[in-house]
């Protein structure tokens, strides 16, 4: 880990301003994936900026019936918070699916939407990773594959986006609120937050430089029933190999978003409208430009079975 | 004391003491937090400076530059040694591959250089900014390709290359039911919880090192080897060990690297292998390609069976005994095995848990369950009617004891075996398809040497010292139980002094050696130490009754407090055996029963219920022995569902190296696990009559969860670890 | 280099450290409380696990100069061997440990589990989001997942936790 200075923000404006003025800065919140990146030096942060102290944990009612969970939430909190669990089920399933009950414990909102990715590759600074080192070139292809990305991966990075909550989020229709260095904020609907890796995979949302995320607002609550199903080989803690996050009304149409098989939550809402035809017509439809590995082949029909039987739990 | 002939009634048989469960002595510091592990030794010497090791970034090569002027002016740095700057080292005599890479590199993150500062943050900063040029070399990392260019190794260990009975060929071809099917068992890596660790100290030419090791005398002997320094200059000591498996059976980098440190650095240096460092540079299990070969009558009995295995290793580096097993589990007139070895440039494969039978014990009792598909006999009934009680290789050398039919038929009555439907993929409940596996359990029981010195003090206390290990086995209890039934003491006035190399030498930690030869050497010891207070006290020692604090003789009674008189008295012994274990061949046996449930729609494979029946000798401590086997159990879950070094062919390295991308099980994966012991006590073992557990409750696991996924799916997956992908697309769609 | 206090088991430490000393580190090679222990230092096994501000953390993955006035329970702070806090007698007696590397961990992580269960915080394998939680066997082992024991001894534990939650695993 290099040295780095380091200052507690006592205002978001003053934390993005601080972000944008020093050289290399980082913002720090739970830590939890920042840190274990800066033992191994692949983060490098010259001065982090802890935001902790910016009064960002609060989960208010917005006008329109929604809920805006602000950016330091727990990961624990958001899914034990009462109004979650009975509106927005999905989104504490997944977010109860994902680490540790002592990484929920610290892991915010924000912090999990920016999580980086776990291909080993991206780990082992001895080995190529565009996304580590951009133009080194990309180990994971032609490697060890089972857990990688199988839709929207290009030639320079197969990487998935290891989280579950922004699944959740995605299939909720999130929007994401930051303030950028200036001090204007703006809104992001999730699906515009993460990029497919293209020929710049280091690059992985559309957030600029110092850009801080406030908040996480989520629409007013749609009903129906909500599943998030995650598949993994050991029971828990452990990424998903594949998730589906679904949320399925009586009329049969529904929502659903993947995750583990791509560089950001996977949502195409076309695909939605195959729902009547069960979970290979849909799955058709979010694999339509499938790119599988030999590793990760299976991938495209676990993503299909998981998705029929989360249909069939949501009684469609 | 030498133990000849087969034990006789002796004080242990008086089980006040002995073979009760009796919680660990050391677990109110283990639960605490005060039972003192190796990196944390703040006690023991001032001025602790922190060592970080550079591992090497390349699988096969060597060095062509190396520039340490950037990492050498990093803050805090004192110093920072390499090949280089080592001086001469030497090697161990079991170590394969150099603990210190340079120029040669032989295997992925080999230990390259340890940078030495003030602080941990200092040493690890610097470390990042050795700059090391190599030059890769052609290595050979994939041992399916290598299987054709293999040699005929000689292990030192587990016996020769090639055994053969009778005439495999001819039986195997004339049998009327034959299998023939090749298994893999991956790269499986140790992952105890603590990492490799050490603190070095030079007093002149006098090393000290606190470290964390389970053969603390294998570990000082190939320290000094290594340094070229004399072994009596070298003390080693390991009071608490976080886990081992075999993985701290010899000496690591993290000991050589702390002393190289200490002595450049002028000052005492504590180095811990970083865990992603762990997999690729210590030692592993070697993956295996196991094929087996049975042939049969129509009514179960076997007439030939064989089985070979391909396994590799460094130059140097001993195959993976995977037939092991195979030369005593069943009978058969006709028989062979073939152990074949490949040099791979991977890391150096080395002894984990059960080495040998528990790979084997993964082909082979999958291969006796295929039988069970082509006879259509039960499987528990085909293990019984394949039974036999005497070393099929020598049938004049009888088992000493052998309870495999008892552990197989109890095992099947508590389990409910009787319930499973034989017929695959028939069971459901709600979303999963439930199925029953069972396999035998097996390893041998191995004696060696181990001494102790045991002591009287004045108060009546009795302390044993000796450099046995617990490395979470219980070895402080049972060797505690040990003096206490022999000194007729209640255990609160036995101290147990572990894990230096200034104690007489013991059998160490290994093999599940450790349990029956550490308390035997102790029995041995306090043997002599009866005597000398006897004589002392001028009583008969063969009359001399050591009971209640006190020793009695005809109607004079002394407490053995006043006996110790003026100072205390003290004896040294150990257990060395004769040609018992070649007369008798000492086993221990057991059988595993496991349900499982797979996800209908996703195949994923969750254990619902495990049970293990064992027989292995006189159990010193249910409590301490049947931990041990569950242990073993949830290990043994690991390797069949989701346990695998992936090596990456191009690159050679195990590309999972750290404890996300190795997954072991964790609380959610390991149910209720139910164990039992069978009655027994094994006199041609040692006068403990005691047999080791820790390692058979591996052996035959990960088969019975293979079973039981073939029995709730009709999948028959021959390639560890059993994962979903490897079900998914034989799984019919709801 | 910067400035930072918090409490310890009831105790205010005040440092000057390495803004890069994470709270692992400061509690063990600082203050010497090496009850805390570290298997991975990255976030992937619990040894680390201490209970900060009522809740249970990896203390591998968080940095001391974070924690400034932070109230911060370690193992040391639950009990001692000759007063030993019921969860460390209870894995004493029902033997949930073996080499005793990750125990700290796990008892911390048991003591903030059976809180966290009296709290009402849901867990992966809680049925009902929407009704009260109770401490089932599936509950247990969910919970303690993220404290790995490589010796195996998890049946041990659950049913030592068990035994202080009152009721069988």
């Amino acid at each position: 880990m290099r040295s780095f200075s380091y200052e507690r923000a006592t205002s978001p404006g003053a934390a993005a301003a601080a972000a944008a003025t020093t050289a290399n800065a980082k913002f720090i919140a739970g830590g939890t994936n920042l840190l274990d990146l800066m033992k191994l030096e692949i983060e490098t942060p010259a001065h982090l900026i802890d935001v902790n102290d910016l009064a960002l944990d609060r989960i208010d009612e917005t006008a329109d019936g929604g809920l805006r969970i602000g950016a330091l939430v727990r990961n624990t909190d958001l899914a034990a918070d009462r109004r979650v669990r009975r509106d927005y089920g999905v989104l504490s399933r997944a977010l109860l699916a994902g680490a540790s009950g002592q990484l929920r414990n610290k892991a915010t909102t924000a912090g999990n939407l920016l999580q980086r990715t776990r291909c080993p590759y991206f780990y082992d600074t001895n080995l190529p990773c565009n996304k580590r080192k951009p133009g080194s070139g990309c180990a994971a292809i032609g490697g060890f594959s089972r857990q990688h990305a199988v839709v929207g991966v290009s030639d320079a990075c197969i990487a998935t986006h290891p989280s579950d909550m922004a699944v959740a989020m995605r299939a909720l229709d999130a929007v994401v609120e930051t303030v950028r260095p200036d001090g204007t904020t703006r809104n992001i609907p999730i699906a515009e937050l993460h990029r497919l890796p293209s020929d710049s995979p280091e690059i992985e949302t559309t957030l600029q430089p110092g850009e801080l995320i406030t908040a996480v607002t989520l629409p007013k609550p749609i009903g129906g029933t909500q599943v998030y199903r995650k598949v993994r080989d050991r029971a828990s803690y452990a990424f998903a190999l594949v998730s589906v996050a679904a949320i399925v009304q009586r009329d049969g149409s529904g929502r659903v978003a993947l995750g583990g098989v791509a560089h950001k939550p996977w949502r195409v809402e076309a695909a939605e409208a195959e729902l009547p035809g069960g979970a290979k017509a849909v799955t058709a439809r979010l694999f339509a430009d499938a790119k599988q590995t030999r590793d990760n082949a299976y991938k495209l029909p676990l993503a299909e079975r998981t998705l029929a039987a989360v249909l069939r739990e949501g009684g469609a | 004391m030498r133990f000849e002939h087969s034990a006789t009634f002796n004080p242990i048989d008086q089980l006040k003491v002995i073979g009760h469960p009796t919680s660990r002595i050391e677990g109110p510091l283990k639960t605490t937090g005060t039972a003192p592990y190796a990196y944390e030794r703040h006690d023991v010497v001032a001025n602790q400076a922190y060592g970080y090791v550079v591992g090497a970034a390349i699988g096969k090569g060597r060095i062509a530059a190396i520039d340490l002027d950037a990492a050498k002016a990093a803050p805090g740095v004192l110093t920072i040694v390499t090949a280089d700057s080592a001086g001469k080292l030497g090697k161990g005599a079991r170590n394969a591959a150099p603990l210190l890479g340079g120029p040669e590199i032989a295997h992925y993150h080999q230990a390259v250089a340890v940078v030495v500062a003030g602080t941990f943050e200092q040493a690890r900063a610097a470390a990042q900014l050795v700059r090391i040029d190599y030059v890769k070399g052609d290595g050979k990392f994939d041992l399916a390709a290598e299987r054709d260019s293999v040699s005929i190794p000689d292990p030192t260990i587990g016996g020769p290359a090639d055994t053969a009975v009778g005439d495999f060929a001819s039986a195997f071809v004339a049998a009327p039911v034959q299998l023939d099917a090749t298994y893999t068992t991956p790269d499986q890596g140790h992952a105890m919880m603590e990492p490799h660790a050490s603190i070095a100290a030079w007093d002149g030419d006098k090393l000290t090192i606190w470290t964390s090791n389970q053969m603390i005398a294998w570990g000082a002997e190939d320290m000094a080897k290594t340094l070229g320094i004399p072994k009596e200059n070298v003390r080693l000591v390991s009071p608490h060990i976080g886990g081992g498996f075999g993985g701290k059976l010899f000496l690591r980098a993290d000991v050589l690297l702390a002393a190289l440190g200490a002595r450049a650095a002028g000052r005492p240096v504590k180095v811990a292998l970083q865990r992603p460092l762990m997999f690729n540079n210590t030692t592993h299990r070697p993956a295996t390609i196991q094929r087996i070969r049975i042939g049969a009558e129509r009514d179960g009995r076997i007439t030939a069976i064989g089985h070979e295995s391909w396994s590799g290793n460094v130059s140097e580096g001993e195959p993976d005994m995977a037939v092991s097993q195979t030369r005593l589990l069943y009978a058969g007139a006709n028989r062979m095995t073939a152990t074949r070895l490949a040099t791979l440039d991977l890391p150096e494969g080395n002894a984990m848990r059960a080495p040998g039978e528990a790979s084997g014990m993964m082909a082979l009792e999958i291969a006796i369950d295929e039988l069970v598909d082509k006879l259509g006999i039960d499987p528990v009934a085909l293990r019984i009617a394949n039974d036999t009680q005497v070393d099929p290789e020598h049938p004049k050398r009888r088992f000493s004891q052998r309870q495999l039919v008892q552990c197989l038929n109890e095992g099947a009555a508590r389990f409910g075996w009787s319930k499973r439907n034989a017929k695959p993929g028939q069971v459901r409940d709600g979303r999963w398809l439930v199925g029953m596996g069972v396999a035998a359990a097996f390893r041998n029981n191995l004696v060696t040497k181990s001494a102790a010195r045991v002591r009287l003090d004045q108060q009546g206390r009795v302390t044993v010292e000796t450099d046995m290990t617990d490395i979470g086995t219980g070895s402080y209890t049972i060797i505690a139980q040990t003096a206490a039934e022999m000194m007729g003491v209640p255990l609160e006035k036995v101290g147990v002094r572990l894990g230096d190399s200034d104690f007489p030498v013991s059998c160490g930690s290994g093999g599940q050696w450790g349990g029956n030869n550490s308390t035997a050497g102790v029995y041995a010891a306090c043997t002599k130490l009866r005597e000398t207070i006897a004589q002392k006290l001028g009583f008969n020692s063969e009359e001399a009754v050591f009971a209640d604090g006190a020793v009695r003789s005809g109607n004079r009674s002394v407490p053995l407090a006043h006996a110790a008189g003026a100072g205390d008295l003290v004896a040294e012994d150990a257990i060395e055996y004769g040609d018992l274990a070649k007369t008798y061949q000492q086993s221990t046996f057991g059988a595993h029963f496991v349900e499982v449930g797979v996800d209908a729609d996703t195949a994923e494979i969750r254990v619902r219920r495990m049970l293990a029946v064992c027989a292995a000798g006189r159990i010193l401590n249910p409590k301490a022995a049947r931990s041990q086997v569950i242990g073993a159990m949830t290990m043994g879950v690991g390797a069949a569902l989701m346990e695998d070094l992936v090596v990456d062919k191009r690159h050679g390295l195990f590309v999972n190296h750290d404890l996300a991308g190795y997954e072991v099980p964790v609380h959610a994966d390991i149910p209720h696990q139910d164990m039992i012991f069978l009655d027994e006590t094994d006199p041609i073992s040692s006068p403990m009559k005691a047999k080791g557990v820790a390692e058979l409750g591996i052996c035959g696991v990960a088969a019975a969860v293979a079973n039981a996924v073939h029995n709730a799916t009709g999948v028959r997956v021959r390639e560890y670890p059993i994962t979903l992908d490897k079900l998914l697309e034989w799984l019919d769609v709801d | 280099m910067a400035k930072v206090s918090f409490d310890v088991n009831g105790e205010t430490h005040q440092f000057e450290l390495d803004t890069r000393t994470t709270l692992l580190d400061a509690l063990r090679e600082h203050l010497h409380l090496t009850g805390t222990k570290k298997g991975c230092d990255h976030g992937q096994c619990g040894a680390c696990t201490v209970i900060v501000d009522g809740r249970r953390i990896n203390s591998c993955l968080t940095l001391a100069v974070m924690h400034q006035g932070d109230e911060i329970t370690t193992i040391e702070g639950l009990g001692t061997p000759d007063a030993l806090h019921p969860l460390q007698a209870a894995f004493v007696e029902h033997d949930g440990y073996q080499c005793g590397y990750c125990t700290p961990g796990q008892i911390c992580s048991a003591v903030a589990v059976l809180a966290e269960v009296k709290a009402g915080i849901p867990s992966h394998v809680t049925t009902d989001l929407n009704a009260p939680v109770r401490l089932t066997n599936a509950e247990l082992r969910e919970r303690m997942s993220g404290n790995i024991c490589r010796c195996g001894a998890y049946s041990n534990i659950a049913e030592a936790i068990s035994a202080v939650a009152g009721r069988s695993a």
